[in-house]
């Protein structure tokens, strides 16, 4: 441990004093790792509000049959389940908490480049989730539209649309300074001699996807407003009654959802990308593939969003395009898992817990990923469209894929964002129930969808019914991994013991400032004149005196 | 170099009064050629004369022809990708 005298010890930004009383020091304050943390808290709420519904949608199915709700309440829970979880929990992810907390301290700077702008976002997605959850009860009946919002239904359901939509317009106007914020600390406040390839992966995948934060996010925030100008005014925009193209509709829509869809997983690449060279003591295998890959990723992400349109009635031609389109996805994501694997290979391996998640992660996403590609094919398409299989698919990428990865990362940055250390084992065990109760609940939905079973359909044949209950118990098999996680880490941050400035031997920038870092992050300003994975130094230092963590570890296990 | 990005350029109004009677006459133009059936290039001229349109906003109005070229890169990434978006969109929309 760094038991430095008090007097070298700066304040951690926990201790500073604030203009403001009690809870008003954070959500007044344009501290970016103060901000972060408000995301986490925020963000993790609604997951854990959206895996309640999901919870709820799980044990109706659990039987054929109507079990515990009207077929009315299965369509809003599912719908309610959808635009929390993707608008409220999966897009501020990874960017909100993470950007905001480890970006500006890997890159050397004090804070982001717009503080206030920083403060502004988090209130416009609290903002916007109050106001989505107020059109649940404002409506005269639940949103049933699922979270895509549809046209026509979307302009002739009793429930309150307009007011959904309007939450995630100002949810999307969130996103988009936020990625306005981070595009400009990635220019102008990285530290002397932190070039471009010398910044951290994660960093490349943040600046990444800001530029789909800026590009695509004003689309859905037009069309969202579209269709209340639809219901309000009457305007023929997507309603073919009034002579407007419900496919128009489709198209803005998926313009943004595809990329977004990018906006969730880049990111959480971007963490593996941190986590896998820190416990294989190596370099990253092909770094500047990685970096390079980030940006084709979001580029390629553009381009794709037909293949979610293939059986809606658009042109041959559109179908043909898009799918070809589509493989292309497949090259830099490819990349990346071969040069994280090759990363593996004779690196000095160590399982810790976020490890776990990491390479969870390249598991859970390849099957996530590689069942896109199934899906991205045209005819193969034509018949899983709609099933159940579409449901599997995207929670391997998203939950599998975006979830793992946040939870690695929480694990891999908490010492440095509380200075206080979770029960390890007890972490290891968290993981693997949710590992098992993950693929137990996700798995069974492809069969079924091979089988036709069709997604968001409140009963079903006897012939699906053993895939649904044994995902039924996967579901708690999951959710008790959660709760069993969530529980720890709150465990570890009331009562863990006090951790190191490095547990974990990390390369990057924000391994060497204090845990929890001080309000400015460097006391002086760092000179960065080495590779962001140059694990040299550590190595050095490990060999000739072993810390007293690693002593823990070689005792306790 | 910082010194230099800080400095403000300043626009003589004749430049300014010549930009707003062109977007004034570009607007007259889309409005004249809505009324003009040519198919399915009405779109394209409209999105052409939109497209101008803005640029000279963007140039001028928000000083964008006096930045750093760092900005003017930028600019292009993103009037590269809406191209390509809506030329995708016109792929379904066209041969439907």
């Amino acid at each position: 441990m760094s038991q430095a005298t008090a007097q070298n010890i700066p304040l951690s930004f926990y201790e500073e004093k604030s203009a403001y009383p009690g809870i008003f020091a954070w959500i007044f304050s344009t501290d970016h790792k103060r901000i972060g943390l408000l995301y986490m808290f925020t963000i993790l709420s609604f997951f854990l509000f959206g895996m309640s519904m999901g919870f709820l949608i799980r044990l109706e199915k659990m039987f054929p049959g109507g079990q515990f709700f009207q077929p009315a309440t299965y369509n809003a829970l599912f719908t309610i389940h959808g635009v929390v979880m993707i608008f409220l929990f999966v897009i501020p992810g990874i960017p909100a908490v993470f950007g905001n907390f480890i970006l500006p301290i890997q890159l050397g700077a004090e804070d982001v480049a717009f503080p206030r702008l920083n403060l502004l976002s988090w209130w416009l997605l609290v903002i916007g989730a109050l106001v989505i959850f107020l059109s649940l009860f404002t409506g005269s009946k639940l949103p049933d539209t699922g979270w895509t919002f549809y046209a026509p239904y979307n302009t002739i359901t009793t429930a309150n649309i307009p007011m959904a939509v309007f939450g995630a317009f100002l949810v999307g106007f969130s996103s988009i300074l936020t990625g306005l914020n981070f595009i400009t600390t990635v220019h102008r406040l990285r530290a002397k001699g932190m070039t471009f390839f010398r910044m951290p992966l994660f960093a490349w995948s943040i600046y990444a996807t800001a530029w789909i934060q800026i590009l695509a996010t004003p689309v859905v925030g037009i069309t969202l407003l579209l269709v209340i100008a639809e219901r309000f005014l009457g305007v023929g925009v997507f309603n073919p009654s009034k002579s407007g193209d419900p496919l128009m509709y489709q198209h803005l829509f998926w313009i943004y959802s595809h990329p977004a869809v990018y906006i969730m997983v880049l990111p959480a690449m971007g963490i593996v990308s941190d986590i896998i060279p820190t416990f294989c003591k190596k370099p990253i295998f092909g770094y500047k593939a990685i970096a390079f890959s980030s940006m084709s990723i979001a580029f390629i992400g553009y381009l794709v969003w037909g293949h979610h349109m293939f059986t809606s009635g658009m042109a041959d031609l559109a179908r043909v395009v898009f799918s070809f389109l589509t493989f292309f996805v497949a090259v830099p994501t490819a990349i990346k898992i071969f040069n994280w694997t090759a990363t593996l290979y004779k690196g000095s391996i160590e399982l810790r817990a976020p490890m776990l998640f990491a390479l969870s992660f390249i598991f859970l996403f390849s099957i996530g990923g590689l069942t896109g590609v199934m899906l991205g094919t045209l005819n193969l398409d034509l018949h899983l469209h709609d099933t159940s299989f579409v449901v599997a698919h995207f929670h391997y990428t998203i939950f599998g894929g975006f979830g793992f990865a946040l939870f690695g990362g929480i694990h891999y940055w908490f010492p440095k964002m509380f200075g206080k250390m979770y029960n390890e084992t007890r972490a290891k065990w968290a993981w693997l129930l949710l590992f098992i109760g993950f693929n137990m609940t996700y798995f069974p939905l492809f069969l079924a969808g091979l089988e036709g079973m069709p997604r968001r359909y409140y009963d079903y044949l006897p012939k699906f019914a053993p895939y649904h209950f044994w995902s039924t118990i996967g579901s708690w098999i999951m959710i008790s991994g959660i709760l069993f996680m969530f529980g720890n880490l709150l465990h570890g941050l009331l009562r863990g013991e006090k951790a190191d400035d490095n547990p974990w031997g990390g390369s990057t920038l924000e391994w060497q400032v204090p845990s929890p870092p001080p309000l400015v992050n460097f006391t002086t300003p760092p000179v960065v004149n080495k590779d962001p994975y140059d694990f040299s130094d550590i190595l050095k230092k490990r060999n000739s005196s072993p810390t007293p963590q690693d002593q823990e570890d070689k005792g306790g296990q | 170099m910082e010194h230099h990005d800080n400095q403000q350029h300043l626009i003589s109004y004749g430049t300014y009064i010549t930009v707003w009677l062109s977007l004034l006459i570009l607007t007259g133009l889309t409005v004249a050629v809505a009324g003009v059936h040519l198919g399915k290039y009405n779109v394209f001229i409209a999105l052409l004369v939109a497209a101008f349109k803005s640029s000279l906003v963007l140039l001028y109005f928000m000083h964008l022809r006096y930045e750093n070229r760092l900005f003017h890169a930028m600019f292009l990434v993103v009037l590269f990708t809406i191209t390509v978006i809506v030329a995708l969109t016109y792929v379904d929309t066209l041969a439907r």
